[in-house]
């Protein structure tokens, strides 16, 4: 239950101390609500409910058939290129002096992210529940060339909603999502970014539920999303697992991925949040820093609201307006987090920190540089969180970075933003 | 009796139907919204008082408008809640605060469940908010507020019987599958919707969204206890580039609107 008690202004909520390793936590959530203990639910408008209904009952019938599980595991590996392999970073290792540091390269699966393994499933769902006009929103484009690509796969229609702001800055994944076929609207009402886009694609929602499927790409939104999504990426962290106990005998010691609206993140940790000795810390994008307005630090800078369907921590201001943002990362500037993140971090199960334009942009260089892999601006964060934490470990130990996507798609932000020209806003 | 119920039972004592105005806090300008308030209430039965929202998911082009300009000129819920009291002061029509379940949540849903109480408004209308939260509605009741449920054309019979038993003031019967704004027609699936409730609910009902001109209002109140209109009114406000136009217009477009309601 969302709290009824008003909540401190202007000092923001924190989550009980970090006690990683020594909590409780529920592997069976969500409940039948939605809910992950106080966060999730279902807050849609009641022209959308009995079509988010029938979703939530299609998923549950689906996530446990043989058949469907079976045909998106083909797909996965025929398809997608499952399973990505996990790459040792030894230079990096050597330059940071300490924990051995290794990525699990979901950027080299098609289309360049780990957004496919979603977008995979819920067409799979969408085809199963006799819906053939697909729509979606996108903020960095990843997931509209992921919904795109699935959609000309299976031969679907595709409207992709996505901020007039992310069309100037991701020209590349427009150019792409149009070659797939994908109709590409640009969205020029509020921020002109990825929750603008959101707004829009529920709008086409609530104006075509009975013939259409709504193919959302974060797990955030109404329930069942924030399952279905998770469900469709914890093969990241499934495989990951896996891999890292066959190769080194044993578990990582620290597991880390950014997060904004969280799927990639909660898909990796999801395998890991019953090994007490793996550590699980969620990068945010910080933007100019926590302490400027220029940022999208959800965790560190929100508080527990409803948006976008779901109570969970949202930027926003103390009269209840979400708040515009600031990353150089296209897929990081969503004022919001998905509920079983806000869930994980009240628990302590889960450490969120931020990391910055500038801190991103870094690791992006020395990815490149000492290790010949370019990685999307999103999963810079990470990297430069583990370039961080690295140094403060026991070569002994070791830290799983999850290079969610790869990042040509981000040269000319990055470039842009060493030119001094204001990062990714001044890219145009 | 609260003052929603008194005044829908002696409109149907006078055999005639509500019409529901709607203002926003905060639009066209600030200052302004209260004047804009007060002429949509001088030719409304009821008025629906709008919070501006950043992200109102279920409103079409033009309510996304005024929010925006709402927004900027320092709309939001404290400002409908000085246009609440302002109101009341001067009138004991039945007000209808209209807002997105966020910025009722931000300060403490019961903190602003009083208060509206205590303000004077009668009833709440939060589009994102469905009957199965009802420790939520509980706290909005429990303060003494009505909470209109709305009801769609896409609504299962069992969703629509749950909403008949759990409305109170009344119950907002949305006309088409889609955001606020003008349509050509209703959804067909409208009358079968307002029969059903019509047979469940103990409260009036009032139709909304998609109510495009005086022929769709006269329609509209053909099946229903009263009529919203919101975007029309509106969109002739923000045709002027002059905000005391803007406010003559939308009391010329209400007058007319309300005329139909009442003529039906």
């Amino acid at each position: 239950m969302p709290k009824t008690r008003p909540t401190s202004k202007r000092v923001p909520a924190r989550g009980p101390a970090r006690r990683p390793g020594r909590v409780r936590v529920r592997l069976d959530l969500p409940d039948a609500r939605g809910r992950f203990g106080a966060y999730g639910g279902c807050f849609a408008p009641e022209t959308l409910m009995p079509a988010v209904g029938a979703l939530a009952e299609a998923y549950l019938k689906a996530r446990k058939d043989r058949a469907f599980q079976g045909a998106l595991a083909r797909e996965l590996g025929s398809f997608a290129g499952r399973p990505t392999p996990i790459s040792f970073c030894a230079n990096l290792t050597r330059e940071c002096g300490g924990a051995r540091i290794f990525l699990k390269r979901e950027d080299l699966l098609h289309t360049g992210a780990h957004k496919i393994n979603n977008a995979l499933g819920q067409a799979l769902l969408a085809m199963r529940m006799g819906k053939r006009r697909i729509i979606a929103e996108t903020g960095a484009g990843q997931h509209g060339v992921a919904v795109a690509t699935a959609c000309a796969h299976f031969g679907l229609d595709a409207v992709v909603y996505m901020g007039e702001e992310d069309v100037r800055r991701q020209a590349l994944n427009v150019q792409r999502m149009r070659w797939l076929g994908a109709q590409v609207v640009p969205v020029g009402s509020g921020t002109r970014t990825l929750k603008d886009a959101i707004n829009e694609a529920i709008r086409d929602w609530i104006s075509r539920p009975d013939d259409t499927f709504y193919l959302l790409g974060s797990a955030t939104g109404f329930h069942p999303y924030p399952l279905m999504v998770r469900d469709f990426q914890a093969v990241i962290g499934r495989e990951a697992r896996a891999q890292f106990r066959r190769s080194e005998g044993r578990l990582p010691d620290a597991v880390v991925a950014c997060v904004n609206g969280g799927s990639n993140a909660i898909g990796m940790f999801h395998a890991f949040l019953d090994d007490p000795g793996v550590a699980l810390i969620g990068v945010e994008a910080a933007g100019d820093g926590v302490d400027s307005p220029r940022t999208a630090a959800t965790m560190a800078l929100g508080r527990p609201g409803v948006f976008h369907g779901a109570y969970s921590y949202v930027l926003q201001d103390d009269a209840g307006q979400v708040l515009g943002t600031h990353s150089i990362s296209a897929g990081l500037d969503y004022p919001g987090v998905g509920p079983e993140h806000s869930y994980l971090r009240d628990l302590g199960r889960v450490e969120y920190v931020s990391a910055t334009d500038a801190e991103a942009v870094e690791a992006f260089g020395r990815l490149c540089r000492r290790e010949g892999i370019l990685p999307a601006l999103e999963s810079s964060h990470a990297l430069a969180h583990a370039l961080r934490l690295a140094p403060r470990l026991k070569p002994s130990q070791a830290v799983l970075v999850c290079l969610s996507g790869r990042g040509d798609k981000d040269m000319a932000s990055v470039d842009a933003f060493r030119a001094g020209k204001g990062g990714a806003d001044g890219a145009a | 009796m609260g003052r929603l119920e008194t005044a829908f039972a002696a409109l149907k004592a006078a055999g005639r139907k509500a019409y529901i105005g709607y203002a926003m806090a905060g639009f066209p300008e600030r200052g302004l919204d209260l004047d804009f308030a007060r002429a949509v209430l001088a030719e409304s039965d009821v008025l629906e008082l709008g919070v501006p929202f950043s992200d109102p998911i279920a409103d079409g082009p033009v309510l996304q408008r005024c929010a925006e300009r709402a927004l900027a000129a320092g709309g939001g819920l404290d400002r409908a809640m000085e246009l609440a009291a302002a109101l009341r002061k001067e009138s004991d029509k039945p007000l209808v605060l209209m807002s997105y379940l966020n910025p009722l949540l931000a300060g403490g849903l019961d903190t602003f469940a009083h208060r509206a109480r205590v303000t004077g408004v009668d009833a709440v209308v939060v589009p994102d908010l469905p009957p199965e939260e009802d420790g939520l509605l509980a706290a909005l009741r429990r303060a003494g507020l009505d909470v209109a449920l709305l009801a769609a054309p896409t609504s299962t019979p069992e969703r629509l019987d749950r909403i008949a038993r759990a409305a109170s003031g009344f119950v907002y019967v949305v006309s088409v599958a889609g955001v606020t704004g003008e349509r050509e027609g209703f959804d067909g699936r409208l009358e079968a919707t307002v029969r059903r409730l019509r047979a469940r609910a103990r409260v009036p009902l009032a139709i909304g969204f998609g109510v495009s001109g005086p022929e769709a209002a006269r329609r509209a109140a053909g099946l229903a206890d009263g009529v919203v209109v919101a975007s029309t009114v509106l969109k002739a406000a923000l045709g002027e580039s002059d905000p005391a136009r803007a406010v003559a217009a939308a009391r010329e477009r209400c007058a007319l609107l309300a005329a139909a309601v009442r003529g039906a």
